[in-house]
């Protein structure tokens, strides 16, 4: 065998990686059906979805498996690390795309189509200011306030960041009541971030006429909270799973790279928050 | 083998110099059209710099590669040397570079400048990109051009015929490039191009006159040219813009000023209000509803070709805006991919218009 | 470099691990976690996908061949160039050289393998799912996508449900992409032998190292651009329409800042392959390896700063053009010194010109033309007039098909004996150059000439007098798809053949793989890694 941790760790032949490309090619497939209002659409997209959570399961159980065999040496983690670096770049730069679009859209085309010949000639009388729709809607809408839910769940989030860093140590020390502590407190601040921005969307749709539709603002506050509250899920979903190996009795204090991916994919997501309460919400 | 090698190399070079031989005889295939705008033939004479900059380059590279091709090769027992840097060379070939560039960038930013400079023309032009003609709207003239051709609107849409293009008829002299209605500007005026489009981004592209400008929907961008011969010149559309892009060619008739005024005279009387269509509907009182599901429902459902969407409030805006009658006369006389009366050319008037209402109210 | 090495390569795969799991058959591929199977399958895909695109591009030339519609009617001819382009970069020449990262990382490096053998595997499975969407839009009512590869919005707004397709497409690519890129990061990073410092590395591992970089940093935002096209086209967005304050041009930004750096995605590897061949052939140490990394690297970095040369003609402030004029100029001195350094190299070598060697030097003849062209188009008032006409199409083949292509096929005969355990055909491998280098100027020289007399790009149909042109560009392309079969044929005869090739059948080979291994290259590169000097 290779398990011994003096060698590179290589993985037997495996069938996951085939089953995430069904699931993805029946999702994706189905999506498009459903998007174009095919009946068979959201069937096919729930079979994607099924695939892949089988594959996520059968995937990540045979990694735990492997880490908790010990197969993996320190040349494994910090492999590990590497990756798990440059996956979050890989996030930062999607979501750079998303804030270029707003700065895009506040700087240069909505004072483009409130001034010159554009407005002259196109949009006549088209004031430029910022929040907007744009100079075709008519609707109206009220911007998100700052310093209600957001400022809130501002906090929320921040204190994540610490309780799941005091996990952390306590992992660190061997502790298993703080870690587990400190990792429940993390997915509960998670979960209550999230019931919060669905509430916030609820109210952005029933009571301030802010939907997708609005234009410059509607498309890129909701997409940008959109997807960040996209990773906020996968990340709490990701800190359930740490939570329930912690409770089995997976890692060790130094050998737990698991949990600090999650950890860095956290407080990443935190740092997008910030971002994004200035941004789109303050300023 | 060598000789082999130099047959071939022979061989591949005067697959080069046939071109060259026959540049003498028709010039204007293997480079820009004459120029006829001062910008145009900076544009000329900028790429003839850089080109000749860049020919030299490569006779350089390539020569010293050749040279080692045919004097370095192991088959006549050259021995490889071993070295493998020399600074004082490599910063050589860094810094040169860099000169010969700022060579080239000095008169290409002197011919931005003057390209950009749209300020204080003698007439300013309107023109939109449509799927798939263009339209033009002369909208100020000053100095002696003032009022002459304000206000005139025409759309200019390709004339060659489609038994041409499908092979069913010989090829016109000016196959794909003629349109029903040209621009006509003044030759010597400095005209200022307005450009938008409608649907999707066009570009409006007059190679003798340096002129080629993106029309974005939405949005508009401006352009200048000042042409010096009185003449007929001929552009395409530069953007990819659907399936008619290649379809959607531009003609300008540049006109002494003289002829000009006598021909924006002309415009201007012809043209003739919109016929209203408030009678019709007024007599009609046709099914709308039944008119639209039976009918405009095909493509106005889901948007087929760019229809604006049923009940589709941003799509509608603007054309709801243009008013009732323009939007009945669409509906009935077509417009675009908007067949006259969807196709149904034996729909009552009434229907029609009743259905246009129908729309009209539903994305209100 | 000392005489051939001619070892009699034993057959019999290593036995200390005979004992491993290993399916065979179909399974065998589908499931294995080995880079040089997977790398193999890239590069299968990758012909594959040659093969289909290089289809489309026949149709476009034979509608092309002469004035009028005669062949397809516009629309399928718009979308036949958006598959074209989009198969060519994402299923042709991207996924080749990441079968070329995939076999010769972990051999250069002297690895075991890649770093995550499995995620390897999904990497490759991704490809052929992405590429069946694409396929399956032609086919769809409405059919593909006609918006160029460049998928401009609003045109993209207008489209069917080919376009969802293709979008879709796109996300999976990207994955595809970002895993594949991640992996080889973390392999060049963590990986290398011992005494394989950074400077060590063959120039191969460090075109790599930064092309991953540079995928990692522009598939996201790719993503995210046509992220904002489906939500534009399906949930009320307004990213890219004025009337809901966005911008068509915002799209074009987004795409380019994805799209410049992507075409030197394309180029960098190949950077790579041709400084493994020339150094070879000439029997002398490539020169001016350090100053070749950094100038890589500079490249890569400059791409990130020049995007909007490709949207002078949207109406950019004057100012922005002038700023993108001069960065896009700068981008030719690294470049020069990347083609100064591989003439250096030549210079009082011993040079031989087997088919490897041949296949560099027509990238390198053919790549600075290229290069040169795009110098004429990043100068602002030139490129007013080329914007969209057949010149750009000329510029950007001479540089992906004569430069990433060319070296591609230098590549695959350079490493071909390694890899199978065969010697290809000399003589058909010579004859594969000379056609393609022919038949290619053929195609793509007089486009020059198209595109300055004014020939728009992206049209099906055009006036009488670019037909000599159009008709002689048919007719090379017809000889050129057609030689590409002498290439599968020669493949295929090395792969059958029983001739043993050497361990090291180029004299002048120096890497790791060449000097450490037998050939065919064992299953498992190093299982013990080798100490460098
Ligand atoms: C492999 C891919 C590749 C590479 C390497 C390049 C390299 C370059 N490209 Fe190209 N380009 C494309 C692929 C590529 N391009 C594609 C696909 C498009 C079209 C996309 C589309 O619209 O569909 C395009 C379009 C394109 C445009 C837009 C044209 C238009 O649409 O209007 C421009 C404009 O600036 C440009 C410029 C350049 C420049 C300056 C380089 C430079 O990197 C070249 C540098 C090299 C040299 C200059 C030669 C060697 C140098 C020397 C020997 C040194 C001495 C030289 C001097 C001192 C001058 N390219
Ligand atoms: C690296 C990428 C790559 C490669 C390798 C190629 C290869 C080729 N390209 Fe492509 N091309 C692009 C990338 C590439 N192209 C891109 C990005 C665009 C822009 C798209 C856009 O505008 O959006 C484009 C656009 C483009 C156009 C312009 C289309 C237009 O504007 O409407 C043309 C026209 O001549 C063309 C031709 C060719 C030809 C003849 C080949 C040949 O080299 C192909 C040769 C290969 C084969 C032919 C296949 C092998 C043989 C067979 C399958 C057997 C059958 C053969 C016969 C019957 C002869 N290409
Ligand atoms: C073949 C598809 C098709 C059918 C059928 C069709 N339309 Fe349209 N319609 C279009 C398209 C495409 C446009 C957009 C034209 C444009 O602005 O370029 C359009 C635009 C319109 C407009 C707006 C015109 C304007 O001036 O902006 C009206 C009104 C309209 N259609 C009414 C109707 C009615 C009424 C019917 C049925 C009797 C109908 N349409 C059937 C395709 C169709
Ligand atoms: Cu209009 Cu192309
Ligand atoms: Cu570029």
């Amino acid at each position: 065998m290779l398990s011994q941790s003096t060698s590179y760790y290589l993985p037997e032949p495996s069938h996951w990686p085939v089953v995430g490309s069904c699931a993805l090619f029946l999702m994706t497939f189905g999506g498009v059906l459903w998007m174009n209002e095919v009946t068979a659409g959201p069937w096919v997209v729930f079979a994607g979805m099924l695939t892949l959570v089988y594959m996520m399961f059968g995937w990540f159980g045979t990694v735990i498996r492997e880490s908790e065999g010990g197969k993996y040496n320190k040349q494994v983690d910090l492999s590990f690390r590497w990756s798990m670096s440059w996956f979050i770049f890989s996030e930062v730069m999607f979501f750079a795309a998303f804030f270029g679009a707003l700065f895009y859209m506040r700087v240069l085309s909505v004072p483009g189509l409130g001034s010159g010949d554009t407005m002259e000639q196109l949009w006549p009388g088209f004031v430029a200011q910022w929040p907007v729709s744009g100079p075709g809607i008519e609707e109206k809408f009220t911007s998100m306030g700052a310093w209600g839910i957001p400022a809130i769940n501002t906090l929320i989030l921040l204190t994540s960041g610490v309780t799941v860093t005091w996990a952390h140590w306590a992992l660190k020390k061997n502790n298993r009541t703080q870690l587990i502590a400190g990792l429940a407190v993390t997915v509960a601040l998670g979960i209550l971030f999230l019931t919060l921005q669905a509430y916030e969307y609820v109210h952005a749709y029933h009571e301030l006429g802010l939907t997708l539709g609005m234009g410059a603002y509607g498309a890129t506050f909701f997409m940008l909270t959109g997807f960040h509250g996209f990773h906020v899920t996968i990340g709490t979903i990701m800190l359930i799973v740490i939570l329930g190996r912690s409770i089995a009795g997976h890692f060790t204090a130094d050998h737990h790279f698991a949990f600090e991916g999650v950890s860095w994919y956290w407080h990443f997501v935190d740092v997008v928050w910030l971002l994004l309460f200035v941004l789109v919400y303050w300023l | 083998m060598i000789k082999t090698l130099f047959q071939k190399i022979g061989a591949g070079a005067l697959t080069m110099l046939v071109p060259g031989m026959l540049w003498a005889q028709d010039r204007a295939k293997w480079n820009f059209q004459e120029p006829h705008t001062s910008v145009a033939r900076e544009m000329y004479d900028l790429h003839t710099i850089v080109l000749v900059i860049c020919v030299v380059i490569c006779v350089g590279v390539f020569g010293a590669m050749v040279y080692s091709i045919v004097y370095h090769r192991k088959s006549i027992g050259h021995k490889a040397a071993h070295f493998h840097e020399n600074t004082t060379v490599e910063i050589l070939w860094t810094v040169i570079p860099i000169f010969i560039l700022i060579g080239m960038a000095l008169p290409a930013t002197k011919s931005v400048l003057a390209m950009r400079d749209t300020s204080s023309p003698d007439m300013t032009i309107k023109v939109t990109g449509y799927q798939w003609k263009w339209g033009y709207e002369y909208l100020k003239g000053e100095g002696d051009l003032a009022g002459i051709a304000d206000g005139v609107q025409l759309f200019s849409v390709l004339s060659t015929p489609r038994e041409q293009i499908y092979g069913n008829e010989p090829k016109g002299e000016n196959y794909l490039l003629e349109v029903d209605t040209p621009l006509v500007v003044p030759v010597g005026k400095k005209v200022r191009v307005l450009l938008t489009a409608n649907d999707v981004i066009h570009a409006w592209w007059v190679p003798a006159f340096g002129v080629k400008q993106d029309a974005v929907p939405g949005f508009i961008r401006d352009s200048w040219f000042k042409v010096d011969k009185p003449g007929i010149y001929r552009g395409q559309c530069a953007e990819l813009c659907g399936k008619e892009h290649g379809f959607m060619p531009i003609v300008v008739e540049v006109v002494e000023p003289a002829k000009f005024a006598e021909w924006a005279g002309k415009h201007k009387t012809a043209a003739a209000p919109v016929a209203s269509t408030a009678a019709v509907a007024a007599a009609g009182g046709g099914d709308g509803k039944g008119t639209y599901e039976k009918v405009c429902s095909v493509c106005h459902a889901s948007g087929v070709a760019g229809a604006p969407k049923f009940g589709d409030k941003v799509a509608w805006k603007p054309r709801i805006a243009t008013g009732a009658d323009a939007l009945h006369n669409s509906a009935l006389k077509g417009k675009n991919a908007m067949p006259p009366k969807g196709g149904m050319a034996d729909l009552p008037d009434g229907d029609v218009v009743a259905a246009v209402d129908y729309m009209m109210k539903a994305a209100k | 470099m000392s005489a051939v090495i001619g070892h009699e390569h034993d057959h019999d795969h290593d036995h200390a691990h005979g004992h491993e799991y290993h399916p065979g058959g179909l399974m065998r591929w589908v499931k294995t976690t080995n880079h040089k199977d997977i790398g193999t399958m890239y590069l299968w895909f990758s012909f594959v996908m040659f093969l289909t695109g290089g289809f489309m591009a026949m149709v476009i030339r034979a509608e092309l061949f002469k004035p009028g519609m005669q062949i397809v009617n516009p629309e399928v001819f718009n979308q036949m160039t958006t598959l074209h382009g989009l198969i060519m970069v994402f299923g042709a020449i991207m996924p080749a050289f990441v079968g070329f990262a995939n076999w010769l990382i972990p051999m250069q490096i002297g690895a075991p393998d890649m770093a995550f053998p499995r995620m390897n595997n999904w990497s490759f499975w991704l490809l052929p799912p992405a590429a069946l969407l694409l396929i399956i839009s032609l086919f769809v009512p409405g059919g593909a996508p006609g918006v160029g590869w460049t998928l401009y919005a609003p045109l993209t707004v207008q489209q069917g449900m080919g376009m969802d397709l293709t979008i879709f497409a796109v996300h999976i690519l990207g994955m595809s992409s970002i895993m594949g890129s991640i992996n080889i990061v973390t392999t060049i990073l963590n990986l290398r032998a011992p005494g394989m410092t950074l400077m060590k590395m063959p120039l191969f591992v460090w075109t790599w190292l930064i092309t991953a970089y540079l995928l990692i940093a522009v598939m996201p935002v790719f993503a995210g651009a046509v992220t904002m096209t489906l939500t534009d086209r399906h949930f009320g967005t307004h990213f890219f329409n004025a009337a809901g304050g966005g911008d068509p041009v915002l799209y074009q930004h987004i795409f380019w800042f994805f799209g410049h750096p992507e075409v030197y995605i394309i180029a960098i590897p190949a950077f790579g392959v041709v400084s493994q061949v020339i150094p070879a052939f000439s029997r002398k140490p490539l020169f001016g390896y350090t100053s070749m990394v950094y100038a890589v690297a500079s490249i890569a970095i400059l791409s990130f700063l020049v995007w909007a040369h490709h949207m002078y003609t949207t109406g950019l402030p004057v100012t922005a053009q002038l700023y993108y004029m001069y960065a896009t100029m700068l981008i030719a001195v690294p470049t020069g010194v990347k083609v100064f350094n591989w003439v250096a190299t030549m210079w009082k070598g011993s040079l031989t010109f087997e088919t490897p060697m041949l296949f560099s030097l027509g990238f390198l003849f053919l790549f600075t033309i290229g290069g040169f062209s795009g110098l004429v188009l990043s100068i602002v008032p030139v490129d007013i007039q080329l914007q969209d006409t057949y010149y750009v199409v000329a510029h950007f083949h001479y540089v992906m098909v004569a430069g990433a292509l060319f070296s591609a096929f230098a590549g695959i005969y350079f490493w071909l004996p390694k890899w199978t355990g065969h010697m290809y055909d000399e003589t058909l491998g010579k004859v594969h150059f000379w056609l393609s280098f022919i038949f290619f100027n053929m195609i793509f020289f007089v486009q020059h000439f198209l595109g300055l007399a004014g020939m728009p790009r992206r049209v099906p149909d055009y006036a009488p007098q670019f037909t000599d042109f159009n008709m002689i560009s048919s007719i090379g392309a017809f000889g050129f798809g057609l030689s590409q079969l002498l290439f599968l044929y020669v493949v295929i005869k090395t792969i059958r053949s029983h001739e043993p090739a050497p361990q090291k059948p180029w004299e002048g080979a120096d890497s790791l793989e060449w000097t450490h291994l037998p050939t065919p290259a064992p299953y498992h590169s190093f299982v013990t890694p080798p100490t460098v000097k």
